[in-house]
């Protein structure tokens, strides 16, 4: 029961924070509201017990990208925080709300016709250890993760580098 | 217990709210927070389908761990890109940008 009330609250703040997140017409004001739906997903990452996982979508997500975006805001759009507002034609929303909410409508039709059935109540409550989700991370047998592992931290290399690269200044001739 | 059906029509939810984000903003780093909550969408299905159906397996918590730093660095460069975007163009719109190169 107490699960239920908790995914409710945790619900309706992820939609909410969402939905004013794109109908906001200040990009700050977006930041802002998708910094609450990352805390909002991490809570349901604690509700269904995986606490390592709620952690890095804390640290990485709300720690580090929402503060990328922050310093990209105060670089990019200084006229965008004074007060102008994004333009949106009226005809380009009430279309593309009615495309979503067709997609909506087949994805849950198809969701209500696949019948899943949970068999939660056959574990045990218990979050994965610390010394599982490690073993599994850097094992080579299988379902374990050495490959993708190495294989993102090169990928984070080879960003930082495209980073550098692409977003230095070019001397001027 | 919370039924496996919520935590998909959360997530269905939230996936189409980013959908409708993404093609109705023309500013770049508003398309970009919509991708966000796109892919947060689809974290919250992979840890939901690997605890409330799978619970033996570990595969779907790998997955949103490795699609979390994915995410991180996609954005990183998204920035970079955006950030010389807006030295060249005077612009953060997307309607602004017609040339791949001045």
């Amino acid at each position: 029961m107490a699960n239920i009330i908790m995914f409710t609250i945790l619900a309706v703040v992820i939609l909410g924070s969402a939905l004013l997140c794109v109908t906001t017409t200040r990009i700050m004001r977006a930041a802002t509201f998708m910094l609450f739906v990352l805390f909002g997903v991490a809570g349901i990452y604690f509700l269904l017990d995986y606490t390592f996982l709620g952690a890095a979508q804390i640290s990485v997500y709300a720690g580090g990208v929402t503060m990328i975006y922050v310093f990209a805001i105060q670089l990019v759009s200084k006229r965008t925080l004074q007060g102008m507002v994004e333009k949106i034609k009226t005809s380009r929303i009430v279309g593309n709300s009615l495309v979503c909410l067709i997609s909506l409508l087949v994805v849950s039709a198809i969701l209500l016709k696949a019948g899943l059935v949970s068999n939660f109540s056959a574990v045990a409550d218990t979050e994965l250890t610390m010394k599982q989700i490690g073993t599994a991370l850097v094992g080579s047998d299988k379902y374990e993760y050495v490959l993708p592992f190495e294989f993102i931290s090169l990928f984070l290399l080879a960003c930082i580098i495209g980073g550098l690269v692409v977003s230095r200044k070019e001397e001027s001739k | 217990m919370v039924p496996v059906e919520c935590y998909f029509a959360l997530s269905a939810l939230l996936f189409f709210i980013g959908v409708y984000g993404f093609v109705t903003r023309r500013n770049l780093i508003a398309m970009l927070i919509s991708v966000e909550l796109v892919l947060n969408a689809v974290d919250i299905n992979f840890a939901a389908i690997n605890r409330l159906l799978y619970p033996n397996g570990m595969e779907g918590m790998f997955m949103t761990l490795f699609v979390i730093g994915v995410a991180a660095a996609e954005s990183a460069v998204a920035i970079a890109i955006i950030i010389n975007v807006y030295r060249n163009f005077r612009s953060d719109n997307v309607d602004a940008i017609t040339n791949l190169k001045r």
